[in-house]
């Protein structure tokens, strides 16, 4: 949790074109803002909640639902990072669960064929939202609102007619839950295990892998990022089979977990993800964020979703916190932006 | 004189009854600035999309040193060095400048089995290549665009042009937002450009600041060439009545005539309006 500057690897820390590890060029990095917001809501519980806020089982609370919001919110921030919003992960999550649920519970199939048809179901739509994005040029936000309520109804109509019930029972083969089900210590959910390598792997494609940048120069100006010669169309569906994929998974994952799978649930993770993303960093009109901002800023959220019930306060001021907690993060982000368009380098 | 780089003979383009352009024909040679004046509407932006690509001639022949060219896409007119500029454009103003000149690009470096963006390299080269054109602020290649004035950032993009290979450089309206000492950054790069042997168009409704730079002159008239003619043939309110929309244009015409017989490489301009 002490990571302050994200090094770039082969710059040795001595060189002088080496990255800036000042204060101030720590402040201009997209994820300065969220990681003092998280360190000021850690602070903020350690010292207003009870002890077991860091203990295991207290600290498995906010882990776990920071990991299964962050696998999405990582490719929803940088969907927004280019520039485009995916609110459809909100039906993706049961759609992925109700898939397995209902080949491996319902049809007894094997629980690989299951796993594979969520993830398939998570990329078949995912690639339907990017190519209507791409061909229509309907704002992102209408086009993945009409998925949101179609896969739903989808879902609704093919389980009750499949399954006669809303509600499926699956039981998983022991493998599939070790990998995917399991609590580790008795109560961390093995996904936060899947959340950091996910993160490690977007951290890398994102800043240190030559495309990175395109995600960053679609989100910046679009028409200038298809002349430089960037295939923007197949990003952009990239992007959006990433998310949907990522959504179906979070939700395979916990019909693994929990044995069962249920068509509601879900939508709580639009506005959540949203949330982790913009508190992370993430300039939502595009072109500005960062995948380690966003991780911090899905830790926060959970910590402050989580961390009210380590207090004495009521748990009813918790949307409070965290509705003060996204503006006060926006003005702090707008501001480190504003720093760091306006720096210039001292004279040498 | 040298075979023109990029000629454009007889060209209409329509998008379904519309005439935008007629029966243009240009050329440009290298280390020329070709000035490309006309009131908006007058089809300036038809003229240099369907050089770089973006459209296609209704009829009529594209020429690239001397062959016919036919683009299907902007990318090929770019493959073969024909750069466009808009105004700020190939510029993202959240990133820094040295991932914003190689977006598209990238150098990269190999980190064990991971190739990965090479940002020293990145910053160094576009540091460079902008302070080759005499932009001595820009020192780090780690700042962000948004942070550059007007004239640096565009200055930055067409570094970048040239830095790609360009050999035509079509500038749409460069100096249009830019106050005076910033535009005269950017006039200043054009004439480094054209001293680098690069064709330049550059498409302005500032008199001034063609005549500062400009070798050749084109003026557009409702689609139609209503003028062509070199440095020094016209003065400066004579070209700004030809654009104001061919007022003048009566009173020019035999100046025009007189010009098309002395000088048998251009094309003659089309006055019917």
């Amino acid at each position: 949790m002490t990571t302050k500057t994200i090094d770039s690897p082969g710059n040795s820390p001595g060189s002088s074109s080496g990255p800036d590890l000042s204060i101030g060029g720590f402040l201009r990095r997209p994820e300065a803002g969220a990681l003092l917001g998280l360190l000021f809501v850690l602070g903020f519980f350690i010292i207003f909640g009870s002890a077991n806020f860091l203990k295991p089982a207290g600290a498995a609370s906010w882990l776990n639902v920071a990991a299964n919001l962050g696998i999405v919110a990582i490719p929803v921030g940088l969907l927004m990072i280019a520039g485009e919003l995916d609110i459809s992960i909100g039906a993706m999550i049961p759609a992925g669960s109700m898939t397995v649920a209902i080949l491996s519970g319902h049809f007894g199939l094997p629980i690989f064929v299951g796993m594979i048809g969520a993830i398939l179901v998570g990329v078949a739509v995912g690639f339907v939202n990017g190519l209507v994005v791409v061909r229509t040029a309907v704002p992102s936000l209408i086009v993945t609102l009409g998925m949101l309520f179609a896969i739903q109804g989808l879902m609704l109509g093919l389980s009750v007619l499949l399954t006669g019930t809303t509600s499926v029972a699956l039981s998983a083969a022991p493998w599939a839950k070790f990998l995917f089900g399991q609590f580790l210590f008795n109560s961390f959910q093995v996904l936060i295990l899947w959340w950091l390598a996910i993160t490690a792997i977007f951290v890398f494609f994102v800043h240190y892998s030559p495309y990175g940048n395109w995600i960053f120069a679609m989100g910046g100006d679009k028409t200038s990022a298809r002349n430089a010669g960037i295939p923007t169309d197949r990003l952009t569906i990239l992007l959006f089979v990433l998310s949907a994929t990522a959504a179906s998974f979070v939700g395979m994952c916990q019909a693994i977990l929990f044995n069962s799978a249920q068509v509601s649930g879900g939508m709580i993770f639009i506005f959540n993800t949203i949330i982790s993303v913009v508190v992370g960093g993430v300039l939502l009109t595009g072109g500005f964020g960062s995948v380690i901002g966003i991780f911090f800023g899905t830790l926060t959220f959970a910590i402050v979703n989580q961390g009210i019930y380590f207090t004495s306060f009521d748990r009813n001021w918790a949307s409070l916190i965290i509705g003060v907690m996204l503006l006060a993060a926006v003005l702090m982000n707008n501001t480190f932006r504003k720093m760091a368009l306006s720096y210039s380098p001292k004279k040498k | 004189m040298t075979d023109p780089i990029l000629e454009m003979v007889n060209v209409d383009k329509s998008f379904g009854p519309i005439e935008v352009l007629r029966d243009i024909s240009l050329r440009v040679h290298g280390g020329e600035v070709l000035c490309l004046l006309g009131d908006n509407g007058a089809g300036k932006s038809t003229l240099i999309k369907t050089l770089a690509g973006v459209h296609k001639p209704t009829s009529g022949t594209l020429k690239f040193e001397g062959e016919p060219v036919s683009f299907d896409t902007p990318r090929e007119a770019q493959d073969l060095g024909i750069a466009t500029v808009h105004q700020f454009g190939g510029t993202f103003p959240l990133m820094t400048i040295g991932r914003s000149f190689f977006v598209g690009d990238e150098p990269t470096k190999k980190i064990g089995p991971f190739k990965v963006f090479d940002r020293k390299t990145a910053n160094d080269i576009a540091v460079k290549a902008v302070r080759d054109f005499g932009i001595t602020r820009i020192d780090d290649g780690d700042r962000l665009i948004g942070g550059l004035s007007g004239g640096e950032r565009q200055s930055l993009a067409i570094a970048r042009a040239v830095h790609f290979g360009a050999r035509v450089l079509i500038l749409d309206e460069p100096t249009a937002a830019l106050g005076v000492k910033q535009a005269s950054h950017v006039l200043r790069i054009i004439l480094e450009a054209r001293a680098r042997g690069l064709a330049v168009i550059f498409i302005t409704h500032q008199v001034t600041h063609a005549m500062a730079v400009g070798d050749h002159f084109a003026v557009l008239i409702r689609g139609a060439l209503a003028a062509n003619f070199r440095r020094g043939q016209k003065t400066r309110e004579e070209i700004t009545d030809l654009m104001a929309g061919g007022e003048a244009l009566a009173s020019l015409d035999s100046g025009i005539e007189g010009y098309m017989a002395t000088h048998k490489g251009h094309a003659p301009p089309v006055a019917a309006i």
